[in-house]
């Protein structure tokens, strides 16, 4: 199989605080990983590092075989602006808070990137926008305003912004975190759908019971590092780590 | 002299006035976008600088400012004083006026959430489009009432071009004043500016409720 996402020995420091420690993981083609793990474990700094909005302080990144970060001597050295360019042309990221833009309709949302960056043309990104809109049961929203939407469509917006870029691998922050409970099922009911279309895809989150079902690979975070990782059932219902015991425990009690 | 011939001979100073005021505005405004960037910028020097400029500029009189820019080049270089002083004039108006727009845009920019420069950067957004795009009409819409604010205040202060004497409407207003000992120019001139803002006030007005068609 293919490794879409390739991290080595990722290292981190905030301020003199190490983060992520010597952290490495994989994703194969149409497979999906779910990162879980007690709060300022570093999985959102994983995954901020993955998406190239935060820098590595040593470790390698590569997408689909692309170099996007080499370790040279422990420093990560990262690709040239173009480079980098190409490489966020290949994944797409959903963010807790949605991020939609608010002063844009949700179909110019959707439709912009794609015809400002890909430069492709308006007609045939239209047509998609419209298709997943559509996919995402918002096919009547398309000339809505992102705060006229309750929060579980605003992700859905923001679900079908990053699909229009037609990314080889999705990432998810805690997609579902910033909604009200009764609206969690929907957004995880549109990102099982896209696992069932093999779409790869990156899920860092607190729902165990959807990493469960939904993932072919489950990583255990705890102090920058990897605790435990491994099939779903595996890690969540028979862990063997005291402290991914003691994790899944406090989960389950709330 | 009635007040007829007074409005008369006022009116032919508006006209003056109105440049003042547009040709400040048309010029303020990018300027102000330019210092706010500078002030923001990440080169210390380059914000340093900016930022002391802006201080001096908030922070001595505008009547000064235009002082010194229409008789300083005199008295510093021996070159002639302007003849068309609407140059000076608008000038010392524009460079104080971005001061303190620069300080409104900074303050917009500077509110704008993380999250969208996040979110237009993943997408392969450039950092010009970014800005351009994505965070310069959000800060648009959240700056409007300052720069009304400002856009009133300025209506107002084009009185003070009648300290290096520039026939505006204020300028003249005043010498009628003197010649016919009259209190009457001043009400004339308080009517004018008062109608003149509340034109603005309406214009800004339908401008921020055209702007409400999102949060």
């Amino acid at each position: 199989m293919k490794k879409l996402l390739e991290i080595n020995h990722c290292r981190k420091q905030f301020g003199g605080m190490e983060v992520l420690t010597d952290l490495s993981l994989s994703v194969e083609e149409s497979r999906v990983l779910s990162i879980i793990g007690p709060s300022g474990s570093g999985k959102t700094t994983l995954l901020r590092c993955a998406t190239l909005l935060e820098t590595m302080d040593g470790g390698d990144l590569i997408y689909d075989g692309v170099y996007a970060a080499r370790d040279v001597d422990g420093k990560a050295v990262y690709a040239s602006p173009p480079e980098l360019g190409q490489i966020r042309n290949m994944f797409g990221l959903v963010f807790q808070n949605f991020n939609l833009f608010p002063h844009y309709s949700v179909l110019k949302n959707i439709m912009e990137a794609p015809m400002l960056v890909q430069k492709r043309n308006r007609d045939e990104v239209e047509a998609e926008a419209r298709d997943l809109l559509e996919q995402m049961g918002l096919a009547d929203r398309a000339d809505a305003y992102p705060y006229q939407l309750s929060g579980g469509q605003q992700q859905r917006v923001s679900i079908a912004r990053a699909l229009a870029m037609k990314p080889k691998i999705l990432l998810f922050d805690e997609p579902t975190s910033a909604l009200d409970p009764e609206l969690t099922g929907e957004i995880l009911r549109v990102i099982r759908r896209l696992a069932e279309k093999k779409m790869t895809m990156v899920i860092v989150t607190h729902e165990m019971a959807f990493a469960r079902d939904v993932s072919d690979w489950v990583v255990f975070m705890n102090g920058g590092v990897i605790v435990e990782q491994g099939d779903p059932r595996e890690v969540i219902d028979h862990p063997t780590q005291e402290r991914t015991i003691q994790f899944l425990r406090r989960m389950q009690e709330q | 002299m009635t007040l007829m011939t007074m409005i008369a001979k006022m009116s032919e100073g508006m006209g003056h006035t109105f440049e003042i005021f547009f040709l400040t505005l048309i010029f303020s405004q990018p300027l102000g976008m330019l210092v706010a960037l500078m002030r923001m910028s990440k080169n210390r020097i380059v914000s340093g600088i900016t930022r002391s400029v802006i201080s001096v500029l908030r922070g001595t009189p505008l009547m000064l400012q235009l002082l010194a820019v229409t008789y300083g080049p005199y008295y510093l270089f021996g070159i002639g004083v302007a003849r068309n002083k609407l140059i000076p004039v608008v000038i010392a108006f524009s460079i104080n006026y971005a001061a303190y727009f620069a300080e409104i845009y900074r303050g917009g920019i500077e509110s704008m959430p993380v999250g969208q420069y996040e979110a237009a950067e993943v997408l392969g957004y450039t950092k010009t489009q970014t800005f351009m795009r994505i965070i310069l009409p959000q800060v648009v819409k959240r700056v409007l009432p300052s720069v009304t604010n400002e856009i009133v205040t300025l209506v107002k202060d084009t009185s003070m071009a009648y300290t290096v004497s520039y026939l505006e409407m204020f300028t003249i207003g005043k010498q009628i004043a003197n010649s016919q000992t009259s209190f009457l120019p001043f009400v004339v001139a308080g009517v004018f500016y008062f109608v003149f803002n509340a034109v603005v006030d309406f214009v800004m007005g339908r401008i921020e409720k055209r702007l409400n068609y999102y949060r």
